[in-house]
């Protein structure tokens, strides 16, 4: 075998006789593919620099221990750094410069470690190769032997299985345990209210007027002119004092006018707009992004999570993309003083797909 | 001048005494108040005229309602723009510009985006074609054809109001298009949402005025002129403060900080593991 090419001492190279040895025995149905892999034993050794060169040894010394004083600098650096550099109250910049030379420090010292350590391994350490064989992972049939005598033992002493009302209640005590944790974890879920309803109703009722987000001014169909898209949200929504941003994120909606004749309503939808201002939800039914890219030209709605598109001249169904569903409609019209106010409530849930709802 | 000068040159004698009254009396006035005081009315007064001077030359040649300047206009217009838009702007292959106003015009001619280079999914940025006045001029006289937006007025569209009023309203109006640092971005088939960095005051509110190409129209009941104002001073903050978290990437968000991160950290990382293992020379 290549032995002769290391000078280790401590060398145990395969040995493939060996090998051959063992199987000879009982060989079973086991195939022996005939061209078997020869064991070709190691490379040439091939000296180093450093180890030829004794400048080049010193060099390389010169290097680690250089790094690993670049790692203590930089340590040292962390420290003044912080103190140098001080996180002020209301001053993002100075936060900025702070995480900057802390961050510098930090690095060099990792790295200066890391770098030095590697360094030292490859070019310093000896570098003879050797073998280490790898052990079996099952222990000697005497150890499992005894480990299974353990157990029978602890068995017999402690009457596990003899004790069967024992054994049983301690079962079901540890079947139990886990269900305050079912419970709990409802209990962040709101409490008298099925989620299912909850996802299914949004804050918009009959008369509830139009209002601009965030100032939550009622709008007048006269201020929507063609082209224009209003970002709106319901009357009442900045006075809420729990859940704003819950009924927010359901009850979000986009104001927009064509021209009358642009928009083709689908049978029982011929009144739910008004003048050419239609109202839809701005929540994606693919998985509840803000679609608001609106194209006043193609009257394309755009969700930019997942360019999911929505033709608004046709009730604001999909055109494009994974969204499955159209975006629901808000029925909407005029109340006595000019503004827009909504007929209803969505008459179906808006947003995402959920269970029971698909 | 002169006086100015005169004044100041008799100024070293008296100073003294000046100085030592003005010590009795608390530091009330300071000596050199009534020389500062005359200089500053000096300097107000001609600086006054000159401005006012040269302002009433070029208001002359730029005078909105004037005749003048709307016959101007017209020429200009039947030369470059009639093709598309008609001879007396009633449309033709382009659409009518009967009603659209004076903004509108600015923006589409004042950023070059009229005349148009060739026919795409939207009119481009290029350099403008025409001279400022010769844009008012064109502005001018597509206005007196039907009511509109006008050209908003300097102290809309200068920056000076409420910057975190304007981010708010930016984030709910403007961001899912134009990214929320106004970096721009991509709309359906070939269509984008342009940067908003560069882009003076006056253009940004008068796309809002107007919703040049598929942008919507924002109108003064939907944004209030002072919250366009609020706009535009967000937009000015975002681009003249720099970015608090370090490297912006193009403001691109998580797409560019990704790829960065793909190429860059991982590249590093498969370096320095190649490094290590590989055999020492």
């Amino acid at each position: 075998m290549a032995q002769d090419d290391n000078s280790g001492v401590d060398l145990v190279a395969a040995d493939s006789s060996h090998a051959e040895q063992e199987f000879a025995g009982s060989t079973g149905t086991a195939v022996i593919p005939r061209d078997a892999f020869e064991n070709p034993g190691f490379e040439p050794h091939r000296p180093r620099v450093t180890d030829e060169n004794p400048k080049r040894e010193k060099r390389a010394q010169r290097t680690v221990y250089t790094l690993f004083y670049l790692s203590i600098l930089g340590s040292v650096w962390a420290i003044a750094a912080y103190m140098l550099f001080p996180m002020e109250s209301n001053d993002v910049g100075a936060v900025r410069l702070n995480n900057m030379f802390v961050g510098i420090g930090v690095t060099l010292a990792l790295l200066g470690i890391g770098f030095g350590a590697v360094h030292w391994g490859k070019s310093l350490m000896t570098s003879a190769e050797s073998i280490d064989i790898r052990h079996p992972i099952s222990s000697t049939p005497a150890t499992q032997q005894g480990a299974v005598e353990v157990m029978r033992q602890a068995d017999e002493e402690s009457g596990f299985s003899r004790r069967t009302v024992i054994r049983n209640s301690l079962i079901g005590a540890l079947l139990a345990f886990p269900l305050p944790a079912v419970v709990l974890f409802r209990g962040l879920a709101p409490q008298d209210q099925l989620p299912v309803e909850l996802l299914s109703h949004t804050m918009w009722r009959r008369g509830t007027r139009l209002t601009l987000d965030p100032s939550g001014t009622p709008i007048k169909a006269s201020d929507v002119t063609i082209g224009s898209a209003f970002h709106v949200v319901p009357e009442g929504l900045a006075e809420l004092e729990h859940g704003k941003l819950e009924e927010k994120a359901k009850a979000a909606v986009l104001l927009m006018r064509l021209e009358p004749s642009q928009l083709n309503p689908a049978p029982g939808r011929e009144d739910w707009a008004y003048d050419g201002i239609v109202a839809y939800s701005k929540i994606c039914t693919h998985v509840g992004c803000p679609v608001a890219l609106y194209e006043q030209h193609t009257h394309h709605l755009l969700c930019p999570c997942h360019q999911s598109q929505f033709d608004v001249s046709n009730n604001c169904e999909v055109i494009f993309g994974p969204a499955k569903r159209a975006l629901p409609q808000l029925p909407i019209a005029v109340d006595d003083e000019g503004y827009l106010v909504a007929q209803s409530d969505f008459n179906e849930p808006v947003g995402p797909s959920f269970w029971e709802r698909h | 001048m002169s006086l100015d000068r005169s004044v100041t040159n008799s100024m070293p004698a008296n100073r003294k005494k000046l100085m030592n009254r003005s010590k009795r009396r608390t530091g009330r006035r300071h000596p050199l108040a009534t020389v500062a005081l005359l200089a500053l009315g000096l300097v107000f007064t001609g600086g006054a005229y000159a401005a006012l001077s040269s302002g009433s030359v070029a208001q002359a040649e730029a005078e909105p309602t004037s005749q003048e300047t709307i016959e101007e206009g017209k020429k200009l217009f039947q030369a470059n723009c009639a093709t598309c838009h008609g001879l007396d702007a009633q449309g033709n292959n382009g659409p009518s510009l009967i009603g659209v106003g004076a903004a509108s015009v600015d923006f589409q001619v004042g950023t070059g985006r009229m005349p148009m280079q060739m026919q795409g999914p939207q009119a481009q940025v290029k350099p403008p074609q025409f001279t400022d006045e010769q844009v008012k001029q064109l502005a001018y006289y597509v206005a007196s054809l039907g009511p509109g937006p006008d050209i908003p007025a300097d102290h809309l569209v200068n920056g000076g109001g409420d910057a975190a009023n304007g981010a708010e309203l930016f984030r709910i109006n403007c961001a899912m298009c134009h990214n929320v640092a106004g970096a721009g971005g991509a709309l359906t088939e070939g269509k984008f949402a342009p940067a908003l960095t560069g882009v003076s005051g006056v253009h940004i509110y008068e796309a809002m005025v107007t919703g040049p190409q598929n942008m919507p129209v924002f109108n003064d009941l939907n944004i209030s002129p002072e919250d366009k104002r609020d706009i535009i001073t967000y937009l000015k903050y975002v681009q003249d403060n720099r970015s608090p978290g370090g490297f912006e990437l193009g403001s691109l968000g998580p797409v560019a900080e990704g790829l960065l991160i793909w190429i860059f950290g991982l590249g590093s990382i498969v370096a320095i593991t190649v490094w290590i293992t590989a055999k020492s020379n």
